[in-house]
């Protein structure tokens, strides 16, 4: 790439500040895998690498919408840096997996075209994540959950055997692990505070419990080299140790998620969703489809 | 806050009232920093206290009107913008309550006199967001302001208040370039995006030109700031300054700034331009500007709903150090 393909018309006339002025205006490529090899390797199923990628990319953009809606109603100002923070990481990993799934499905799609112009039931993401926000206990146990099975995911997909996918879910893996310490620290905290907290928290988990299942079979991934039985066990053990040590595992060594209410059954990941997802869209949509010609 | 004007743990505690003046006055005039340890006037804390609050609450209520968009933006690039500077906006929050709190304010008390509305934040952030187009003029011309008032502000007479603007400023500079681009974008967009941008830009201008406060002869603090070096610039001269910065901009955008008294006035080498209607600053001061209510309803929402959690933290942060304590003990 030359000089000349960063530089946006005139622009930096308007500033003083020398080079400073041309960075701001962006990279000059809109593809977040811009300058990467995104062919698709011999021995890889493209259909289901890209089915991977956008049951991925699905759970991480609907995460970050849910998580956008806490801005500005956060506890303190800085649960309001780290939730943006995590909101933030997942819609970065909701592009880079879009694009990837773009090139694999064959149809060229870029990020927008996924998120702004299919329906609800065209969405794959686990239906976890499009449960509406809740309590701040809410969001921590839903974050604690998903983090913690999506770190499992991304550290086992680290060795895909597509290497683009490998390594957005190594880049993944590492934010990943900040957002489960987060949750897992909040959820001590709550866990531990007072009478209230413990309530919420047990609440939150108990919403939470019927839902869990889909994720724990979840196959998704499984082509691609995440081990859905490696995947469920470490998840249940990583939440086995956050809940004991928040003392909110119970006396009879069941964790509060193993709950005895069944599964729901379906799955998001065929296109059944909850009817939370509709809206959860049509917000995320309603200026992108307003203005379909329009450039942003 | 600290109402004597000693501070404690320093050397200059037991030096008569007039020496530590001297101190003061001689630190101001070779243009060094004051830092929080040092002798300061009463007054001069109360007044950098009252600034830095008020600019820390406007970071924090500054949150609401763009972020507003965060679920509806229409790319996912211009998501991940907008919510980066929305989260850039609490950053800068916490840096103002951290220096507030160097001066010995508490975050807390802070924020009570926030929501009871004791204390003000910028009147800008009163205005409603009507369209995506506003994310970007707010970036252009909001964030063009604050730089504007904001850049001198790095050498601010107060060491932490200075220190904490060199972030804030490079950050703003960010967001405006943003903003502009994002115009720029929609400029060469639809027909209808041109309309959306001009319209944004004819309902953000005035506001955005309040913002420096009212006119020089009308700003009863300005002088006493200037002298102590809080400030180093007049309300005016700054307004002027982001008229100038922002006039070429305009132009380069495609879009009519909505003042017909804005001109180039060759002899005095700045634009001429219309006043502001000073009346209506004062109003949205007062509280009666169009989403006064409503933002700072939100802040006191958030504060509230969020207490059993920061309870939470406090009993179990409490509870661990006395079990850290305990296992020392045994």
């Amino acid at each position: 790439m030359t000089d000349e393909d960063l530089h946006v018309d005139g622009e930096d006339d308007l500033y003083v500040d020398g080079d400073g002025a041309r960075w701001a205006f962006g990279t000059g490529f809109t593809d977040p895998l811009h300058g990467v090899d995104q062919s698709v390797p011999d021995g890889v199923d493209a259909e289901d690498l890209a089915a991977c990628c956008l049951a991925l990319g699905d759970d991480a953009l609907v995460s970050a919408q849910r998580l956008a809606e806490w801005c500005t109603r956060a506890p303190e100002l800085e649960e309001e840096l780290a939730l943006a923070n995590i909101g933030l990481d997942l819609l970065g990993q909701a592009r880079l997996l879009y694009a990837r799934a773009g090139r694999a499905d064959g149809t060229g799609r870029g990020e927008d075209a996924y998120a702004y112009f299919r329906y609800p039931e065209d969405f794959r993401n686990v239906r976890l994540a499009e449960l509406p926000g809740g309590d701040f206990a809410f969001t921590v146990a839903r974050l604690l959950v998903l983090s913690v099975w999506r770190l499992a995911v991304c550290e086992a997909l680290a060795a895909a055997p597509d290497p683009v996918l490998a390594a957005i879910a190594a880049k993944s893996a590492k934010e990943l692990a900040y957002h489960s310490r987060w949750a897992a620290e909040w959820t001590v905290r709550l866990g531990d505070g007072t009478g209230e907290s413990a309530g919420r928290m047990r609440a939150a988990l108990d919403a939470l419990a019927p839902w869990l299942d889909e994720l724990l079979t979840d196959r998704a991934a499984a082509r691609q080299g995440a081990d859905p039985a490696a995947v469920a066990a470490r998840t249940r053990l990583e939440l086995f140790h956050v809940l004991a040590d928040a003392g909110l595992d119970r006396s009879d060594d069941v964790s509060p998620l193993e709950t005895p209410a069944p599964p729901v059954p379906g799955s998001g990941r065929n296109g059944r969703h909850t009817p939370h997802l509709a809206p959860l869209l049509a917000e995320l949509q309603s200026v992108a489809r307003a203005h379909p010609d329009a450039s942003w | 806050m600290q109402e004597t004007e000693e501070t404690e743990g320093t050397d200059v505690k037991e030096a008569p009232a007039s020496m530590n003046m001297s101190v003061f006055e001689d630190t101001i005039a070779r243009d060094q920093r004051i830092e929080p340890r040092d002798w300061m006037p009463v007054a001069y804390r109360a007044t950098l206290v009252r600034q830095i609050a008020q600019h820390a609450h406007s970071e924090a209520i500054g949150m609401q009107p763009e972020g507003e968009w965060i679920t509806r933006a229409p790319s996912l690039r211009r998501k991940a913008i907008l919510f980066a500077k929305v989260q850039d906006e609490a950053g800068h929050g916490l840096y103002l309550y951290s220096a507030a709190e160097t001066l010995g304010a508490d975050r807390t008390d802070l924020t009570e006199r926030l929501i009871d509305g004791s204390q003000k934040y910028s009147s800008i952030f009163n205005y409603p967001t009507r369209t995506f187009a506003d994310v970007g003029v707010i970036g252009w011309f909001v964030d063009g302001a604050a730089i504007c008032n904001q850049v001198p502000l790095c050498r601010t007479s107060y060491g932490p208040y200075g220190r904490a603007m060199v972030r804030v400023c490079k950050e703003e500079s960010f967001h405006q370039r943003q903003g502009y681009e994002l115009l720029l974008t929609m400029m060469r967009g639809t027909d209808e995006q041109r309309v959306m941008v001009q319209e944004a830009v004819d309902r953000w201008w005035w506001p955005s030109l309040m913002m420096f406060g009212p006119p020089d002869d009308d700003s009863p603090n300005s002088a006493r700031s200037m002298a102590w070096r809080i400030k180093r610039h007049s309300n005016d001269v700054l307004r002027q300054r982001f008229v100038d910065m922002t006039v070429p901009q305009a132009r380069k955008l495609g879009v009519t700034l909505p003042d017909p008294g804005l001109r180039w006035n060759e002899e005095r080498g700045h634009h001429d331009f219309s006043a502001p209607d000073w009346d209506e600053l004062k109003r949205v001061v007062s509280g009666d500007g169009p989403c006064n209510s409503e933002r700072l309803a939100r802040r006191r929402a958030a504060h509230e709903e969020g207490a059993w959690v920061r309870r939470a933290a406090a009993a179990h942060a409490a509870r661990r150090t006395a079990r850290l304590r305990e296992g020392r003990a045994a």
